[in-house]
């Protein structure tokens, strides 16, 4: 394989509600800035490939109208993946190997505001058996949680202590929205349960927010040493939700070295998943698991998977690891894994 | 640093207006079987599959491959989900191609599908949007003042639309898959039907269709006595809307087509067919002109230049008029430029074809895909 370099990281600050720009705006400020960051210019890029939801901005073809804050003119070689932006990443880096073009960007846009992103999660159940049964992420959620607990995988004391970690880092990263809440268990396990098991600090806060990524083959910057992508089963019923299969084959497909693992950063959108995939990818108690916060202290539809990838990348910029695994998910307990292994140069 | 990829196996569905004899994991896999049978493969020989559909909200699925694993054989494997607006089978195909000549895989299921029948494509493609005027009234809407603008331009007579919908309409009859199968189609009859959408009457456009297509992509073609080789590849996109835009030609279109050319180390006249997608009547002479494979589009229908004897046959399958499941549209054009290689057409064989080429547009003509597929090793 090419050695390919994650040489540009930008993410919007995530927000509760961004009423200041649209779509197209939010392409073209984070695109800039992941350019930027890379010391390169809109001519370099040979390939971009970016990630959105229909149901998120509430219409049909909603990535068409973000091309036209990327000025893609004259026109570029471009794809678009209707998942999170991480596997965007995952067909840039695909396309980077093929030797005729050396930079690839990938984006992601999203926004929770304009409502409804939780309940059209409903709609990517089996349309047929399971969705006119009307289980929301939530619930959804909470099932697995469930099963983690009856099985003795995990206690509700771990979601709180993951929540508490979340909140700590989040306090600490300049670009998620301030964590409102007490990080103290006793305090946190006092607080009602809203789908039993699962309280309502156990799920995400929603934010609107962008992010992007530039690669680029022999560039300066940490390295992707690996990536890989699994799917299990869509059946609930058939699954063992106390453990994630696919997520455990994505990180052995991407090579990930558990003896030199750093930081591992999960998309993790409940704390139960958290917990859930330290387990399943085999995390020893020393990896940092989530520095930035994780996708509980901000969570943006379709870029959540994509930030992870990036802020492993910069924990590795700034120092913080040498090795370093982003993690991206889709689809209900976890159904749906993509691991990025990304090592120091 | 790319290898070759072949096509060894191909395999669509029974295109109709409803399929309600299956599910949509039944209509995916009714394709994947037939494609795997092509290629003399089990579900366990797949490395990974790549699927394609056109915006989730035309059947109420999000993100439908979640649900659509267990179909496809893909549980414990790489499952990947491309949406390119109107290209997107022909992107799909492209995107499955490249897991193969990149080295990340070798053999590769894609697979690209619309079950229009589950919900209705016209609402979600009519959305009104806050700040913008409701001129689109589905895809006939947005893409009739265009075709008036290309008969203007070129001043083509009115008849020329009228040609090719009967040629893709008789082409239709010798696809056993085909949707639209009309005997009696005639030039009288075409002219009579409903006007649609100025200039666009009603036996020019195409239909709405439920239907699947996959095909096996592999480096490895040991079995296969005709794989479809993989000549070129090429992706482009412009933006939707800025002035001075192009949309009768637009630029992204002629720019994909000279690179697979170039990529493929070919002229267009070397081309022996070709699968287009001309979802109106009006678009095959308009992308003829855009690909560069005619001077002047109109006159080359109108010599007959584009009939299944002529110079060059565009859409002896029937093309995208005679069957339209949206997702699956560009990837049957892939698909049937590489069964035209692989001798393997059937009644709309065209005898010795050797290169053919398969394009994809969507959006407002802005996202373009395109393959060139030979007989021939490259």
């Amino acid at each position: 394989m090419r050695p390919v370099h994650v040489v540009g990281f930008a993410r919007l600050d995530a927000v509760l509600r961004d009423t200041a720009h649209d779509e197209p705006e939010m392409v073209q400020q984070v695109t800039a800035a992941a350019l930027a960051d890379a010391g390169l210019t809109r001519q370099d890029v040979g390939f971009t490939c970016s990630g959105s939801n229909d149901y998120v901005m509430g219409r049909a073809f909603s990535f068409a109208t973000a091309i036209d804050g990327l000025g893609a003119w004259p026109p570029i070689r471009e794809s678009h993946v209707e998942m999170d932006g991480a596997w965007a990443l995952y067909e840039t880096w695909v396309r980077l190997q093929h030797g005729d073009v050396d930079v690839g960007l990938a984006y992601a846009f999203g926004k929770s505001s304009l409502g409804g992103v939780a309940e059209s999660r409903l709609y990517e159940l089996d349309p047929y058996f399971t969705a006119p049964l009307g289980p929301g992420p939530d619930v959804v959620a909470a099932l697995q949680a469930r099963v983690m607990l009856d099985q003795g995988v995990a206690t509700e004391r771990d979601f709180a202590e993951t929540v508490a970690a979340s909140r700590r880092a989040a306090a600490r990263h300049p670009q998620v929205p301030d964590p409102r809440g007490p990080t103290d268990l006793e305090a946190l396990l006092r607080q009602p349960m809203a789908h039993p098991p699962l309280r309502a600090h156990d799920g995400p806060v929603r934010t609107d927010s962008a992010a992007a990524i530039v690669l680029m083959v022999g560039g300066d910057g940490p390295r992707i040493s690996g990536m890989a992508h699994r799917i299990d089963p869509h059946q609930l019923g058939m699954r063992d939700l106390a453990t994630c299969p696919s997520a455990t084959a994505a990180a052995r497909a991407a090579g990930v070295d558990l003896s030199r693992l750093d930081v591992a950063e999960l998309h993790a959108s409940y704390a139960s998943e958290v917990v859930l995939l330290r387990r399943a990818l085999g995390l020893p108690e020393r990896v940092s698991v989530n520095p930035s916060g994780g996708a509980l202290a901000a969570n943006t539809p379709m870029v959540s998977g994509l930030v992870r990838i990036g802020e492993a990348a910069a924990a590795i910029r700034r120092g913080a690891a040498r090795h370093a695994l982003g993690h991206a998910a889709s689809g209900p307990c976890l159904q749906h894994n993509l691991v990025c292994a990304l090592e120091a140069e | 640093m790319s290898r070759p990829c072949a096509v060894i196996g191909i395999g669509q569905t029974h295109h109709a207006a409803k399929r309600d004899d299956v599910s949509m994991p039944g209509l995916v896999r009714e394709a994947a079987k037939r494609a795997l049978a092509d290629a003399g493969l089990t579900w366990a020989d797949i490395d990974a599959v790549v699927l394609g559909k056109a915006p989730d909200m035309f059947e109420g699925v999000v993100q439908p491959e979640l649900f659509l694993a267990g179909a496809l054989g893909a549980v414990g494997k790489p499952m990947f989900r491309v949406h390119t607006a109107g290209s997107v089978g022909g992107s799909t195909a492209v995107v499955a191609s490249h897991l193969v000549s990149s080295g990340v895989h070798e053999r590769v299921l894609t697979v690209a599908y619309e079950k229009q029948s589950e919900s209705n494509a016209m609402w979600a493609l009519s959305q009104r949007f806050p700040f913008r005027p409701p001129v689109s009234a589905g895809a006939g809407g947005y893409f009739a003042p265009i075709i008036r603008a290309y008969m203007r331009r070129s001043q083509a007579p009115d008849h020329i639309g009228i040609q090719v919908a009967v040629k893709d309409r008789l082409n239709a009859l010798d696809n056993p898959y085909a949707h639209l199968k009309l005997p009696e189609i005639d030039a009288d009859k075409v002219r009579a039907s409903p006007m649609l959408w100025d200039p666009v009457r009603y036996l020019e456009t195409c239909p709405s269709s439920d239907g699947a297509c996959a095909m096996v992509l592999s480096a490895d073609t040991a079995g296969c006595t005709n794989p479809a080789w993989v000549h070129a590849t090429g992706m482009r996109t412009e933006p939707m809307l800025f002035a001075g835009r192009d949309e009768v030609n637009p630029q992204a279109g002629a720019d994909c087509a000279r690179s697979v050319y170039s990529d493929a180390g070919i002229t267009p006249d070397q081309l022996d067919c070709a699968e287009l997608y001309v979802p109106f009547s009006w678009y095959e002479p308009m992308w003829l002109e855009n690909l560069g494979l005619a001077e002047c589009g109109w006159r080359a229908v109108d010599r007959g230049e584009t009939r299944r004897d002529g110079r060059l046959p565009i859409n002896p399958s029937g093309g995208v008029l005679s069957s339209n499941p949206i997702g699956a549209s560009g990837m049957l054009r892939f698909a049937e430029a590489a069964l035209q290689v692989r001798g393997a057409a059937g009644a709309h064989q065209i005898d010795g074809a050797r290169l053919a080429l398969g394009h994809a547009y969507g959006g407002g003509s802005q996202f373009f895909s395109m393959w060139i597929v030979g007989s021939e090793r490259p």
